[in-house]
């Protein structure tokens, strides 16, 4: 059963082959007992879960259909969820208990969808790791001695290893796709502004973007079309119909523009990625599309720029964490100041903090200009390019990360070693466009990433692209060995 | 364009209120430095007459809603989150002496 896609669950709902009572029991039993080994999850949620399934099962008794009615996922534990805890993977928030849905869970829920719990990940999503974890580092079930990626990794982890057929996500500067590339799963990051931000825990309110985490395009389309939307509760959520992301996907690709980034392949790309990216290439090729390479001069300043303004926003986000209405308290604070200050020091963890120190410094008086106002000036070069390279191709294609995953601990003495992971990904959260992540082979026997980038909106195209690649490969169906 | 001291580690930590260990120091010293040196790269970019990008859709701007009652008074679910509540008051150190 926990082999099953969302699609063949729902597939298996509607026809009575199993309830959602029983492939719930069934996943919650393997998550519990490989939960030891991977560490992919913060809570699991098992008697919220039954009780969902419960009252999934009951509403298709009484006649009700929908595509996502009974089907099992977990919620990375950034979204906001009534009654869970939401740590958002930092012991500042490890006994937060939320009082209200992230929309994005609202909406799961009213669709069906049975939650079985949350997904560990990096703090507060600031990691490539997810190393950085409160609870842990997680493992990547492909080798247990590496890590899955971040900050996304639970969610990766969970799919990749079967433990639910899908997971929500988040990515502000890769974190989605980098740690499904590494997970050799399906990752989507919409275009900024589709799925709501409404109580999706803040990292850098302008690059955030919430998403899913699958093991196919056809999944990923079924939960999108489910998760975003228009949503008054978040200021930057865009008033646009959510097209049916499904029908699209059978597309023709004859005649589709792919522009091969010059850029991705010069900075560092391991020669296996590049051969496995190269043969992807061909295949679409063979389906009609048309090949060109396309250069972005300014993409090689995209880390530079990410790591102004991602902690600039960070330092003021994260502002709110001072020991008074929610979060850790410090014992004995002496007073106001040292209740902020101890809180804070012993709340967060070590990158957290370097973060809001990068954001604070670049921010403070005098360097301002220098740092922040120039970022920003970068940061509409870099957009810049993007739309030029489309006004010539439909869609960019190169690899999601320059190397597979990487063993624990080899990167966190370095910040800036452990940054450049995120090389390839960044690009498309500095422009606000919409990029997934598929498996596309293998390197040295672990997963690499295949990564398609589109022009804002165009998330049906992506999902059209990877359903067609998906069709013809079974790169997507590999799993470890072990979680079989 | 700089190269940061001891002094600027707790002086940014200051601002940001952020009480940090002895080990801390020097440990948040070297990466800053190294972020510092990273984000540097960006002085070779041209960038004259370039207008600083502060939204990611461009032309869209923020958008307005009627200044109306949304939401209805829950302080006591929310103060269940915090650390110490009396009478549906946050309480903090004394402030004023």
């Amino acid at each position: 059963m926990h082999l099953q896609t969302v699609a063949g669950i729902s597939a298996g709902l509607a026809g009575g082959s199993f309830s959602s009572l029983e492939l719930t029991r069934a996943l919650l039993e393997r998550i519990s007992r490989l939960q030891p080994e991977l560490n992919a999850f913060i809570s699991i949620e098992a008697e919220p879960a039954l009780a969902a399934a419960a009252a999934a099962d009951a509403r298709r008794a009484a006649g009700e259909q929908g595509a996502l009615l009974g089907v099992p996922i977990a919620h990375k534990d950034i979204f906001c969820a009534a009654g869970s805890r939401t740590s958002c993977g930092s012991k500042m928030l490890a006994n937060f208990v939320s009082p209200y849905d992230a929309t994005v869970v609202a909406r799961l829920r009213a669709a069906g969808v049975v939650s079985l719990g949350k997904t560990n990940m990096d703090e507060f999503a600031m990691g490539s790791s997810n190393e950085t974890s409160h609870f842990g580092p997680v493992r990547n079930p492909w080798d247990l001695s590496r890590v899955p990626g971040g900050s996304s990794g639970g969610s990766a982890a969970a799919v990749a290893a079967r433990l639910v057929p899908a997971a929500t996500a988040t990515d502000t500067g890769g974190s989605i796709r980098q740690p499904a590339a590494l997970c050799g799963v399906t990752g989507l990051k919409p275009t900024y502004g589709r799925v709501s931000r409404y109580g999706m825990i803040a990292f850098a309110s302008s690059l955030d973007q919430g998403g899913i985490i699958t093991t196919t395009a056809e999944d990923a389309a079924l939960l999108l079309g489910a998760m975003a939307g228009f949503d008054p509760q978040d200021s930057t959520s865009v008033e646009l119909p959510v097209p049916d992301y499904v029908a699209g996907l059978d597309q023709s690709l004859r005649g589709l523009k792919v522009g091969l980034l010059k850029e991705f392949f010069e900075q560092g790309l391991d020669p296996a990625i590049e051969a496995q990216i190269r043969a992807a290439l061909k295949l679409l090729e063979a389906q009609g599309a048309v090949l060109r390479e396309v250069s972005l001069p300014n993409l090689p300043l995209s880390v530079p720029t990410y790591y102004v303004v991602a902690p600039a926003e960070c330092s003021s986000n994260l502002a709110r964490f001072d020991g008074v209405r929610y979060g850790y308290r410090c014992e004995k604070p002496r007073d106001l100041t040292d209740l902020y200050k101890r809180s804070r020091g012993e709340g967060f963890g070590t990158e957290v903090k370097r973060r809001i120190m990068t954001g604070t410094y670049v921010l403070s008086a005098g360097y301002y200009d220098a740092y922040y106002l120039k970022a920003q000036r970068v940061r509409q070069l870099i957009a810049d390019d993007f739309r030029r390279a489309f006004t010539e191709v439909d869609v960019l294609i190169g690899p999601t990360t320059p190397t597979v995953a990487f063993e624990l601990g080899s990167k966190s003495e370095d910040p800036v070693t452990m940054y450049l992971n995120d090389i390839y990904t960044i690009g498309a959260n500095l422009a606000g466009l919409p990029a997934m992540s598929i498996p596309c082979g293998f390197a040295a026997s672990l997963p690499a990433g295949l990564q398609i980038i589109g022009p804002h909106f165009s998330e049906q195209r992506l999902l059209n692209v990877a359903h067609r690649y998906q069709r013809e490969t079974d790169w997507h169906t590999r799993m470890p060995e072990r979680y079989r | 364009m700089s190269t940061l001291s001891r002094a600027d580690i707790e002086n940014i930590a200051h601002l940001a209120r952020l009480a940090l260990t002895e080990n801390e120091v020097p440990a948040q010293l070297h990466s800053l430095s190294r972020i510092i040196g990273l984000v540097g790269e960006l002085e070779q970019a041209a960038t004259a007459g370039v207008e600083p990008m502060s939204h990611p859709l461009p032309g869209l701007a923020a958008r307005l809603r009627e200044d109306c009652v949304t939401e209805s008074d829950q302080h006591r679910l929310f103060q269940r989150n915090a650390a110490q509540v009396e009478a549906g008051l946050y309480l903090v150190p004394r402030v004023i002496e």
